[in-house]
């Protein structure tokens, strides 16, 4: 059947300025009756007249149709098929005997559209927020004259400032394909509000020639407007891009930072890589996993609580697990720093076996708790996960920690003697061997904290520490060894650098990029960014 | 007069150890074939198309070892990304084997299947050449031996030494193992090559081509044993040991380490290639999970099993751990990575010379000079120049 669009809109208006004056009255029989009709054009103006007038009834017939259980019987009778019996379509009365005879009424896609589009008219009325917040973008998205008569009653009474600028975007919208030169002119202004990239897409359009060289905007004013407006957006979308990159790039960092500030401290000290790193990581992950389990079981009505006692427990398995580790076979190595390489790899597959076999190959699941999930909404749509954000606040946190350990405390004095100068801080009377223990112990406690950060934003299983080892001596290696500022440096520049890259080459690129440029820049700094002053033998 | 290089070849190895070397190609090229060719199935010595495809996959695994021995058992650098340097060797070769596909593929058509599968329409630049099998010869040898000179140029020349060396080189590895895990490299992503049919025209599954392939690997281990013993008993061989030892002082004298370093660093890296050239029709696949740097560190571990700076250490541990991989991947697949894991740390705790050290011991003969790789004295040191 051919469609007249004219005729469709006359239609519907129709349909809509009929029943927006008698909003909450039962539908009447005859809307009933069309909306059961042959013709698809009938059918979508009876359900634009029920979603116009929004009474419960109405609303409990366009979900029964869009459910398919709105239904025809053989009698002729409309009525609403549910689990447990049928109901009168009109009166809502249940129906006995049930119908057999009654067939679902068929939906097709423009009904189905036409369904969505009157579900939103009347949700943008409902009490609750959020509903309304869905119901606003929706309309936007499919923003036509016909929806002016609900969008702009809507609009006049909405307080919400959220949803006011999603509305008048929508209004905006239709606007710009209004007739007259100065609404098209107020619309554009008003779209450059927008940080829409479809938004973009259809001010461009008003900017384009035609075939015959002739703009399809004919208004040079508006097009001026358009243009303006095209502009501004560009500039929001571009800042946006920029930020939400700079955002992911702070939170890469960050966990690049609890992964790595505890390898600089035993790297430091001791002078080896500790290839089992990343498993420390692993092991404060299931830390955290475990308690969550025992907090559901035990604890269930604590349980949002479970990541703060999960801290310190991740902290102090990791670091048992490192001085165990220490006092069995690093110890041992001193001095055969590329055998220790090899050793403290084959702890690591020790640890990922024994992570199989304890808690099975596959991720285990960690939820965040209901405080960190979802996000802060900030200019120009960006959303910031909760759980992104507290991770940075929580690398600040230990960071602020292991500085006070470091700088105030005795054991962190000792720290930085054997990290200067091993045997003079031993003629001095450092307790060398304990330290080493120590530090090493406290190098993977910090690593567990980074796990159990981890735990919150990636899977966790048993080989999730093995791609952590080399970033986190990448780290290291550029910030130089034995310097907070330089891991902190060297961590949110390798943070940003790596998801700048990302987004204009892709992650293998850039992957194969920031090694490149570590190599290069080795060639310049070979002791890093911040090196420790004074002169050291080689050899 | 300078002794002819075929006599100082010939005086560099001992005699029992030109016996042993006779004994092995015996074996390796009579023996073998024979009870594989000859002898029923059934047959007690009868040696199976499997034993065949296990025994030459170690063979190119030994010389992989004899590579990594030069350089980590005698020049004191220890490498971590060597599988990068064997798959690009496997890779250049498996090119040359999906040309030699030719129409026989799924989809009938002269392109390998994955390029098919991938909507190309024709061979990308670097594919150019690949049906040719001198050409393939020479890309096993050029790939890997230009990116060993180009990567190890700019760290030897910067210094890069240690750990720091080490942990670079296993990055190396990482990236470029996802590097050929994508598509778009076109080397077939995660699949990589397989399906090989024939080399130079021959059947690749017959039992002679198998046989071959088993001969030249033997060949290629007795080859790199050879030349490997020459270099480390010639000056330059002495020079890298000082260099290992202290590479200050050599420095000091008058040596130029880095030219050293980076001649054993290619030599070793290219022979590396030729064993993936070898290793990838034998056993019918190369793929980007050779490239894992679990993989690459896997080798140092054969190497300190055997015995570093002994470079008949490399086969022994090759051979060692292979075995014990089939066996327990086989029958207690749950405890291999504790075996691997418990090997490296008690190879290194209890056995710092391998299996040959512990030989030698218990035959009461001194071990080889100098096989840690720092002297003692330096551990007080080691601390503070980090």
């Amino acid at each position: 059947m051919p469609l007249s669009v004219p005729h469709l809109l006359r239609v519907f208006l129709l349909a809509v300025c009929c029943t927006l004056g008698s909003a909450h009255a039962a539908p009447s029989a005859e809307t009933l009756a069309r909306l059961a009709d042959d013709d698809s054009d009938t059918r979508i103006a009876a359900i634009a007249e029920l979603g116009a007038e929004g009474s419960a009834q109405s609303v409990a017939l366009l979900d029964a149709l869009a459910g398919e259980a709105l239904a025809l019987t053989g009698a002729g009778r409309l009525v609403i098929l549910t689990d447990t019996g049928a109901l009168d379509a009109a009166t809502g009365e249940a129906i006995e005997p049930y119908p057999d005879d009654a067939d679902p009424l068929m939906v097709n896609n423009r009904i189905r559209n036409a369904l969505h589009s009157a579900k939103a008219a009347t949700n943008i009325r409902a009490t609750d927020r959020a509903t309304r917040l869905a119901a606003a973008q929706l309309l936007r998205d499919s923003a036509s004259e016909l929806l002016m008569p609900i969008l702009e009653p809507a609009l006049a009474v909405e307080q919400d400032k959220e949803i006011r600028a999603i509305l008048a975007l929508a209004v905006a919208r239709v606007n710009l394909a209004s007739s007259e030169p100065a609404k098209r002119i107020l619309a554009a202004q008003r779209l450059g509000d927008s940080s829409d990239a479809s938004v973009k897409a259809m001010l461009a359009a008003l900017l384009d020639t035609n075939g015959n060289g002739q703009f399809v905007e004919p208004d040079a004013e508006v097009r001026a407007a358009a243009k303006a407006s095209m502009q501004a957006i560009e500039r929001r979308l571009a800042m946006a891009d920029l930020a939400s990159t700079a955002f992911t790039g702070l939170s890469l960092g960050s966990i690049l930072l609890l992964a790595a500030l505890g390898l600089a401290i035993t790297y430091g000290v001791m002078g080896v890589i500790n290839m089992a790193h990343g498993e420390l990581l692993m092991v404060g992950a299931y830390a955290t996993y475990v308690v969550q389990g025992l907090f559901r079981t035990y604890l269930p009505e604590h349980v949002d609580s479970y990541v703060l006692a999960a801290v310190p427990v991740a902290f102090l398995t990791a670091a048992a697990v490192g001085m165990l580790m220490e006092r069995t076979v690093i110890r041992w190595l001193y001095g055969r720093p590329l055998e220790t390489l090899l050793a403290t790899w084959g702890l690591s597959l020790v640890l990922i076996q024994t992570a199989r076999v304890i808690f099975g190959p596959q991720n285990v699941e960690v939820a965040n708790p209901a405080w960190m999930s979802g996000g802060v909404s900030t200019y120009a749509d960006i959303v910031l996960p909760w759980n992104r954000l507290v991770i940075i606040g929580f690398a600040i946190f230990v960071l602020l920690l292991v500085w006070l350990m470091m700088q105030k405390t005795r054991l962190g004095m000792f720290v930085r003697a054997v990290t200067q100068n091993r045997a003079m801080a031993g003629c001095v009377g450092v307790p060398t061997a304990r330290i080493d223990t120590l530090a090493f112990g406290i190098g993977a406690g910090i690593a567990g904290l980074g796990g159990c950060a981890l735990s919150q934003v990636a899977n966790v299983g048993p080989a999730m520490g093995q791609g952590y080892i080399v970033d986190s001596f990448m780290v290291v290696v550029l910030g130089g060894v034995g310097q907070l500022a330089g891991a902190v440096t060297a961590a949110m520049g390798l943070g940003l650098m790596t998801k700048i890259l990302e987004g204009w080459a892709g992650a293998v690129v850039a992957k194969i990029l920031v090694l490149v440029f570590i190599i290069i820049f080795i060639q310049k700094r070979p002791q890093g960014l911040f090196a420790l002053k004074g002169r050291f033998v080689e050899d | 007069m300078r002794t002819p290089l075929s006599v100082r070849i010939f005086q560099s190895l001992p005699r029992t150890a030109w016996l042993a070397l006779a004994i092995f190609a015996a074996i390796a090229w009579i023996a073998i074939p024979a009870a594989h060719l000859l002898l029923p199935e059934g047959h007690a010595l009868h040696v199976s198309a499997y034993t065949v495809t296990l025994l030459g996959k170690i063979l190119c695994y030994a010389v992989v070892a004899v590579a990594m021995d030069l350089i980590w058992g005698y020049a004191g650098i220890l490498s971590l990304g060597h599988g990068v340097f064997f798959a690009l060797g496997g890779y250049a070769f498996g090119m040359y084997l999906m040309r030699q596909i030719g129409t026989d593929g799924s989809y009938g058509v002269d392109l390998p299947d994955f390029m098919v599968f991938l909507d190309w329409k024709e061979l990308p630049w670097f594919w150019i050449g690949s049906d040719s099998f001198l050409w393939a010869l020479f890309l096993v040898v050029a790939v890997p031996g230009l990116l060993a000179f180009v990567f190890g140029w700019f760290a030897f020349r910067s210094r890069i030494k240690g750990v720091y060396f080490s942990i670079i080189t296993q990055a190396l590895v990482y990236a470029t193992m996802l590097l050929f895990f994508r598509n778009e490299t076109g080397f077939g992503g995660n699949n990589g090559f397989t399906d090989f049919k024939r080399i130079l025209g021959y059947d690749i599954t017959s039992p002679q081509m198998r046989l071959v392939l088993f001969g030249l690997s033997a060949a290629l281990l007795i080859a790199v044993l050879v030349l490997g013993r020459y270099l480390v008993t010639s000056k330059f061989g002495r020079v890298l040991a000082a260099i290992r030892d202290a590479e200050s002082r050599v420095r000091f004298i008058g040596y130029q380490p880095t030219q050293y370093k980076l001649a054993i660093w290619t030599l070793s890296a290219v022979l590396c290639a030729l064993a993936g050239a070898l290793y990838v029709p034998q056993v019918g696949i190369i793929n980007p999970s050779e490239m894992s740097p679990a993989n690459s560190i896997e080798i140092a571990v054969w190497v300190a099993v055997g015995g570093r700076g002994t470079l008949i250490g490399g086969v022994i541990g090759a051979f060692i751990v292979n075995l014990a991989k089939s066996f327990f991947t086989v029958s207690f697949p749950d405890y291999w990575l504790f075996f691997l894991g418990f090997l490296f740390i008690g190879v290194t705790l209890f056995l710092p010379d391998g299996v040959v050290g512990l030989w030698r011991k218990l035959r009461g003969r001194r071990p080889a000079p100098a096989e840690s790789d720092a002297p003692a004295p330096s551990v007080a040191t080691k601390g503070a120049k980090a």
